[in-house]
C-alpha cells in the first residue's frame, strides 16, 4: 500500500516536472527539479523492478522527448552522462582502492586521441597510403581497443608508483597527466602524431546503422538531427555498462580486496591481499573506462585539442565524485549532475545577467556609497569562467563539513544484499 | 659545437637564477612537510600573491607618479617587504580555515583541502583582478636599474635583474638559516617537526608554531614571487602552477623536510631545466625543443620517487601505514 502511494506520488512528480521542463525551456530549475526525479526514485520505498521500470521510463522515453524538443537539454544530459562515466571510473580508483590519482584525465586523453588520429585523416600524416579517416564502423572497434589501451596504460603508470605513499603518489600521478598533455601538445614534430595546439579536426561519427530501419518505419529525419540523441544514447549505454562493472567488481572478492587495501593497506597484505597487483587492477580498470569515454567524447566533439584535458578536468572529476561521496556509484552520478549543471547552467546563466545588467544602463544610487552606473561592472568579470573556484570550494567545503560526500556509500551492503 | 659553448655562460646563469627562485619556493614545501608531513598544494598560489602584491605596488606607484622619483632599491625593498607580508599573512589564515580542522583526518583529506584551496585562490585572485583592473594579465614595470647589465671581459654579459635574484636569495637563505637554527622559535619549530606531542608537553604552543612556519614558508615564497615577477615581468592568478610544481620536485630531489636540501634541490632543477631548454634541440638536431623542459622536472620528479624516494639529502625516513 505504501509502495504504490509512493510509486504514484513520483509518477506524478515526474509528469509534473516533464510538463515544466517542456513548457519552460529556458529554465534551469524545471530541468534540475526534473533531473531530481532520478534521486527521489532511488530514494522512493519500492521494489528494485519499480525502481528499475521509472528510471529507465525517465532515461529512456521522457529525456529524448524533451530533449528533441530543446536540444540544448539533450547537449546538457549528455556532458552530464560523460562526466558520470568519468567520475564513475575516478571512483573505482580513488572510492574504492583509496588511491588518489590526480592525472585521471591523461587516460581520457589517450582514449579521445586513438580515435581521433584514426577517425580522421590525421593518420595520413605519418602511415603512407590514403586509407585515413577509417570507416564510421570502426567506431566500435576502437571503443573496445580504447578499453585495452587505457588499461595497458594505466598499468603502465601504476607498475612504478604503485608502492609509493598516498600523497607522493598523487602527485606523480599529477605529473604523468602534465605529462601526457604536454606530449600531446608537442608530438606534431619530429612525426606529427597529434596536430599539436591546433588540435584534430574532422573527427568521424559513429555509424548511423539504425537510418534504413527508421525509413523503413515511415520516420524521415536528418542526420544532423539524429545524431544528439545517437550519442544521448550512446552515453546512456556506456554509463549502464559502468555501473554494472562497478556493482559486480564492487560485491566481488576483487572489491573487498580494494576496500581492505583503502582501509589498511598493511592489515590487507598480511590477510593474503595481492597488494600490489589489486592496485594495478584499480588504476587498469578506472583508466579503460576513461579511456572508452573519451572516444565517445572525442566523436561526439569532431574536434579536440589539448585544452580539452588540463589538470583542471582531473580536479573537476575528482570534485565531482568528493561532492556525490567517494566509493558510492549514486554520489558519483548525483556529484557529476551537480557540478556539470552548475558550471554549465547556473555560471552561464549569471554571465548572462550580468551583461544584461550591463547594457540595461541603469544607475544604482545607495545610499552612502553614492551611485554606481551598472555599465560600468568590469567586462572581464564573468562568472562563467570561474569554474575553478567552484572546484576549489566543492573540495575545501566538502573536507570541512562531510568528507565522507552527500551520499555516503551504504556501510552494510553487503549484508542486505546477501539476505535479500 | 662552437655555438653550444658560446651560449654555457649564459645557460649556466639562467639556470642559477632558476634555481634560487625555486629553492625558494621549495622551502616553504619543505618546512611545512617537516612540520605537519602535508604538501601544501596551494603554496603555488601563496607564490603568485606574492607576485601580485609586487606588481599592484608598482603599477600604484607609476600611475601616482613616483616610481621615476624613489630610489629603486628603496622601491624594491618595499615590494620585497610588503609582498612576504601578505603572502605570509595569507598562508598562515590559509593553515587556519582549511588545513588546522583537517589536522587529525587521514592523510588524502588534507591534501585535497589544499588542492581546492590552490583553485580557489587562482580564481579569486582572478577575481579580484578583473573588478579592479579589469584584466587579470599584469606586467611590471620595468625599473631602468634592472635593466642594465654588467660586462665581466668581452663575452661574459651578467644582467642586474639575476645578480639581484641571486643576491636576495642567498640573503634570504641566510636570515633563513639562522632563523630556523640559531633562535629559539627556531629551535621550538625544529622541536614541533620532530616530534609534535613531546614539544607540547615541553610547553612548546604547537598551533603557534605550524601558525609560524605557514609564515615563513609562505613569505619566502611570495618573495620568490616578487623575484619571478621582476625576471619574467608577466604575472597571471594562473602562473604558479608549473613553479609550484617544479618546487615540490626540487624539495623531494632534495629531500622533502631538509631545509639545506631543498636550496640543493632547487638548484640542481633550475640547472638541469636551463640545460634542457638550450641544449635539447641542439643534442636531437631539432627534433626536440624547449617545449619539453615542463617534461624534464616530471619525469626526475618520477625517477627520483621510484630509485631514492628520500631525496639527495634526506635520511629521514618515517614508516607509517597507509
Amino acid at each position: 500500500m505504501k509502495a504504490l502511494a509512493a510509486g504514484l506520488g513520483l509518477i506524478a512528480y515526474i509528469g509534473c516536472s516533464s510538463l515544466l521542463v517542456y513548457y519552460h525551456p529556458q529554465s534551469v530549475l524545471a530541468f534540475l527539479l526534473f533531473e531530481a526525479s532520478l534521486l527521489l526514485i532511488y530514494y522512493a520505498a519500492l521494489p528494485q523492478k519499480a525502481k528499475l521500470f521509472l528510471s529507465s521510463l525517465v532515461l529512456i522515453f521522457l529525456m529524448p522527448v524533451l530533449g528533441v524538443s530543446n536540444g540544448y537539454y539533450l547537449e546538457v544530459a549528455i556532458q552530464v552522462g560523460i562526466y558520470v562515466a568519468l567520475a564513475l571510473g575516478l571512483n573505482i580508483v580513488v572510492g574504492l582502492a583509496g588511491l588518489l590519482n590526480l592525472g585521471f584525465v591523461a587516460f581520457f586523453a589517450i582514449g579521445a586521441y586513438l580515435w581521433a588520429i584514426f577517425g580522421s585523416p590525421q593518420a595520413n600524416q605519418f602511415i603512407a597510403g590514403n586509407f585515413f579517416p577509417l570507416s564510421p564502423w570502426w567506431f566500435f572497434v576502437f571503443l573496445v581497443l580504447s578499453i585495452f589501451a587505457g588499461a595497458f596504460t594505466g598499468a603502465l603508470l601504476g607498475l612504478p608508483v604503485l608502492r609509493l605513499r598516498g600523497d607522493y603518489l598523487a602527485i606523480v600521478t599529477l605529473g604523468f597527466g602534465e605529462v601526457i598533455r604536454s606530449l600531446v601538445n608537442n608530438l606534431d614534430k619530429p612525426i606529427n602524431l597529434t596536430n599539436g595546439p591546433r588540435g584534430i579536426n574532422p573527427i568521424e561519427k559513429p555509424p548511423l546503422f539504425f537510418q534504413p530501419v527508421l525509413h523503413f518505419f515511415g520516420f524521415e529525419s536528418a542526420a544532423a538531427s539524429l545524431y544528439p540523441l545517437y550519442f544521448y544514447f550512446l552515453v546512456l549505454f556506456l554509463v549502464v555498462v559502468i555501473i554494472l562493472v562497478t556493482r559486480r567488481l564492487n560485491d566481488s572478492s576483487i572489491g573487498r580486496a580494494w576496500k581492505a587495501i583503502r582501509e589498511d593497506e598493511i592489515a590487507a597484505a598480511a590477510m593474503g591481499v595481492p597488494v600490489v597487483r589489486m592496485k594495478l587492477l584499480a588504476f587498469a580498470v578506472g583508466a579503460s573506462f576513461a579511456a572508452a569515454v573519451g572516444v565517445l567524447f572525442a566523436a561526439k566533439q569532431v574536434y579536440i585539442n589539448p585544452e580539452s584535458f588540463t589538470f583542471m578536468e582531473s580536479i573537476g572529476v575528482l570534485a565531482m565524485g568528493i561532492l556525490g561521496g567517494m566509493g558510492s556509484i549514486p554520489g558519483a552520478i548525483l556529484g557529476a549532475s551537480v557540478v556539470t549543471i552548475v558550471n554549465l547552467q547556473l555560471l552561464k546563466g549569471l554571465s548572462l545577467w550580468l551583461n544584461s545588467l550591463r547594457q540595461s544602463g541603469i544607475v544604482l544610487s545607495l545610499p552612502l556609497l553614492g551611485s554606481f552606473d551598472l555599465s560600468q561592472i568590469p567586462a572581464q568579470f564573468e562568472p562563467a569562467k570561474y569554474e575553478r573556484m567552484v572546484f576549489g570550494l566543492i573540495l575545501i567545503l566538502m573536507m570541512i563539513f562531510r568528507p565522507q560526500g552527500i551520499l555516503p556509500p551504504r556501510q552494510n551492503s553487503e549484508r542486505s544484499n546477501g539476505a535479500a | 659545437m662552437e655555438f653550444a659553448l658560446s651560449i654555457l655562460p649564459s645557460v649556466l646563469m639562467d639556470g642559477i637564477v632558476l634555481g634560487f627562485m625555486y629553492a625558494l619556493i621549495a622551502l616553504g614545501y619543505t618546512m611545512v612537510y617537516g612540520v605537519l608531513e602535508f604538501i601544501n598544494f596551494a603554496h603555488s598560489e601563496i607564490f603568485v600573491i606574492g607576485a601580485f602584491v609586487g606588481v599592484e605596488i608598482l603599477l600604484g606607484l607609476q600611475t601616482s607618479g613616483s616610481l621615476a622619483a624613489l630610489h629603486p632599491a628603496f622601491v624594491l625593498f618595499v615590494i620585497l617587504v610588503a609582498g612576504m607580508l601578505c603572502s605570509g599573512l595569507i598562508a598562515m589564515g590559509l593553515e587556519r580555515v582549511a588545513y588546522r580542522p583537517l589536522r587529525s583526518a587521514p592523510r588524502l583529506v588534507p591534501l585535497i583541502s589544499a588542492i581546492g584551496a590552490s583553485f580557489f585562490l587562482q580564481d579569486f585572485i582572478r577575481f579580484v583582478e578583473s573588478l579592479w583592473r579589469n584584466t587579470f594579465y599584469l606586467s611590471y614595470p620595468s625599473l631602468d636599474l634592472l635593466e642594465t647589465s654588467l660586462k665581466f671581459g668581452t663575452a661574459v654579459e651578467v644582467p642586474i635583474k639575476s645578480l639581484l635574484v641571486i643576491a636576495t636569495a642567498l640573503l634570504m637563505l641566510f636570515f633563513l638559516y639562522f632563523f630556523v637554527n640559531r633562535t629559539k622559535l627556531g629551535t621550538a619549530i625544529r622541536a614541533v617537526a620532530q616530534d609534535p606531542a613531546t614539544a607540547s608537553l615541553m610547553g612548546i604552543p604547537v598551533n603557534r608554531m605550524i601558525a609560524l612556519t605557514f609564515f615563513v614558508g609562505g613569505a619566502m615564497g611570495g618573495a620568490a614571487g616578487i623575484l619571478f615577477g621582476l625576471q619574467y615581468s608577466l604575472v597571471n592568478p594562473y602562473s604558479g602552477f608549473f613553479p609550484g610544481l617544479k618546487a615540490f620536485t626540487a624539495a623531494v630531489l632534495g629531500g622533502i623536510g631538509n631545509i639545506p636540501g631543498a636550496v640543493l634541490g632547487g638548484i640542481v632543477l633550475g640547472l638541469l631545466e636551463a640545460f634542457a631548454a638550450s641544449y635539447l634541440s641542439i643534442l636531437t638536431d631539432g627534433a626536440f625543443g624547449a617545449e619539453y623542459k615542463d617534461l624534464f622536472a616530471f619525469a626526475v620528479l618520477i625517477l627520483i620517487l621510484i630509485f631514492r624516494p628520500k631525496g639527495l639529502m634526506g635520511e629521514r625516513v618515517r614508516e607509517e601505514g597507509a
